[in-house]
């Protein structure tokens, strides 16, 4: 679905991402973890059409969208979702994910019933006619989620949507993860939240200092010395394989 | 029920005019109906959009002169000035749109963009033989409807009440639909409204071409009312200021917010001749009372009602 190569950025000296390869399967829950400032968000930026890359190709569903502007990725079919949640303050949650809806749809009513309905389906029901301003940091989490969703993308990038939730609210946020991609949405997400990537990632790629360090499986990038490394400081994997 | 009361409200405010004697009385009734055309105009682009222009008087100044032009150097009908200024207005407004929207201009930014728009317009307005320069435009007294000169301000009063209705509606539809819930979603957050797939210089651009060609109908009632058009009159600052001022007093991105404001301003500004009659005294008492809104109620006489309603 999502096939990124030689990805690169450089912010003056900063070499924020350097020959990122990625793939994510259509239909695969795929994660993107590392460190902090390991260009995470910078990648995702640059996938979803924020950033324009130094170098590197972007192809979603075998179409080269490298460069492209955000809008348009969008109406392509790919969405994105904020790690510091973006509500617009001014409208309802329910008119917050008609904006969304309004990408595929060009009727007021029509908009506004799929908008109700997905936010039902993402449990905002009680909440639809709040102004958006008002939620919790749960209820922006899942806000962000439901009108990247009411755009309707074949793709959904999820940056950090489990920082700042308390253990009951991630559960949920997996589950919803979890049908949204039941629905036929493929998924890449930036996450912390270990617990979250090991229940839901069937890949992982690892990110440390703007390169992809290891990827494969839970199980595998658990036991990656490169992994230990890269969290702990160098010879961590080391030490720790002889106190075992 | 509520709501028919307030719309009987509205009805005998805005029919009251017509019952009045005094002339005097009826030219304020009609430059607050006009105020309220810009303030609402201006709404679109700065309530909606949150696109904060301080150059307004640049698109009534091109509508005055548009028709003021087409009229003392080719003969035309005044009332080709309306169709023509509203073309001139949006194309405008396009224009500024463009340029500043593709070089990501926004706030304060966009706000000096315009101010500069409009100062360049006037200096121009004041240099150019095309537009008479500093002498400016004298429209030949020619009274009749025909000619688009009333004899009677009442008559002038019910055509900017009928502007005001039709630039209300314009507002209304766009609120209630995908323009308008696009347009607003830009004006709030422009990386998440571009996420959900908004082309934010496309949805800008046209909110303030929208908002350009309306307040250029303004210019035009404004040059067929009093017969003289100049470059201060067209494109000085106060114009923009009290688009501006018209909209925030009144509630900026509300449907009734422009009408609120306009009413509320000339209010303070008619009633305070009677105390002192001073130059300047206007703008100042202008600045204080948007002090006084934007410090107790930052949304506007408008955010007033619904806090009442909600109590």
């Amino acid at each position: 679905m999502l096939e990124v190569r030689k990805l690169s950025k450089r912010f003056g000296g900063l070499q924020a991402v350097r020959d990122v390869d990625l793939d994510v399967a259509a239909g695969s829950i795929t994660a993107l973890i590392g460190p902090n400032g390991a260009g995470k968000t910078t990648t995702f930026a640059i996938i979803a059409g924020f950033i324009k890359p130094d170098d590197g190709r972007v192809r979603l569903a075998g179409q080269d969208v490298t460069g492209w502007r955000p809008d348009r990725i969008a109406a392509a079919g790919m969405a994105r979702t904020f790690q510091i949640t973006q509500p617009f303050a001014a409208l309802t949650v329910a008119e917050n994910i008609r904006v969304g809806s309004y990408l595929r749809c060009r009727s007021p009513a029509e908009a506004m019933r799929r908008a109700r309905s997905i936010g039902e389906e993402l449990g905002l029901g009680p909440q639809l006619d709040l102004a958006a301003g008002a939620l919790t940091v749960a209820g922006r989490k899942r806000l962000e989620i439901a009108r990247a969703f009411a755009t309707l993308p074949k793709m959904l990038l999820l940056d950090e949507v489990m920082a700042g939730l308390n253990p009951t609210e991630i559960n949920e946020i997996i589950g919803l993860i979890r049908s949204i991609r039941d629905r036929g949405v493929t998924i890449l997400l930036i996450e912390h939240v270990m617990q979250a990537v090991a229940a839901l990632s069937e890949h992982i790629f690892v990110l440390a200092e703007g390169a992809v360090i290891a990827q494969g499986s839970p199980q595998e990038i658990a036991n990656a010395p490169a992994v230990i490394e890269a969290y702990l400081g160098k010879g961590a994997a080391e030490r720790m394989q002889r106190h075992a | 029920m509520k709501r028919a009361i307030v719309i009987a409200g509205i009805t005998a405010v805005a029919l009251a005019p017509f019952a009045f004697n005094s002339q005097y009385l009826v030219n304020i009734a009609m430059l607050t109906a006009l105020s309220a055309v810009m303030g609402q105009a201006w709404n679109i682009a700065g309530g909606f959009g949150q696109m904060t222009s301080f150059g307004h008087a640049a698109f009534f100044g091109v509508g005055a002169y548009t028709a003021a032009i087409l009229q003392t150097r080719w003969g035309l009908s005044p009332w080709l000035g309306l169709p023509a200024s509203f073309v001139t207005g949006g194309l405008l407004g396009g224009f500024i749109g463009i340029l500043s929207f593709r070089a990501g201009l926004r706030g304060s930014y966009f706000a000096l963009v315009t101010l500069a728009f409009a100062e360049v317009l006037r200096v121009l307005a004041n240099s150019l033989d095309f537009t008479r320069g500093g002498l400016g435009i004298n429209i030949p007294l020619k009274q009749g409807l025909a000619n688009f000169q009333f004899h009677n301000r009442q008559s002038t009063y019910a055509l900017v009440l009928l502007m005001l209705v039709l630039t209300t509606g314009v507002a209304m539809f766009i609120k209630r639909g995908r323009f308008g819930a696009r347009l607003v979603a830009a004006g709030e957050n422009e990386d998440a409204a571009s996420a959900l797939g908004v082309d934010l210089v496309r949805t800008k651009t046209i909110g303030l071409a929208t908002s350009g060609a309306f307040t250029a109908l303004a210019g035009v009632v404004y040059t067929q009312t009093y017969l003289y058009i100049d470059p201060s009159i067209a494109f000085g600052v106060e114009r923009s200021i009290e688009m501006l001022l018209v909209a925030m007093i009144g509630g900026a991105g509300t449907i009734a917010g422009p009408i609120l404001g306009a009413i509320a301003l000339h209010a303070v500004a008619e009633t305070s001749h009677f105390f002192i009659d001073a130059p300047g005294f206007a703008p100042l008492l202008y600045g204080a009372t948007l002090l006084v809104i934007i410090g107790f109620l930052p949304r506007g006489i408008a955010g007033l009602g619904a806090r009442w309603s909600r109590a």
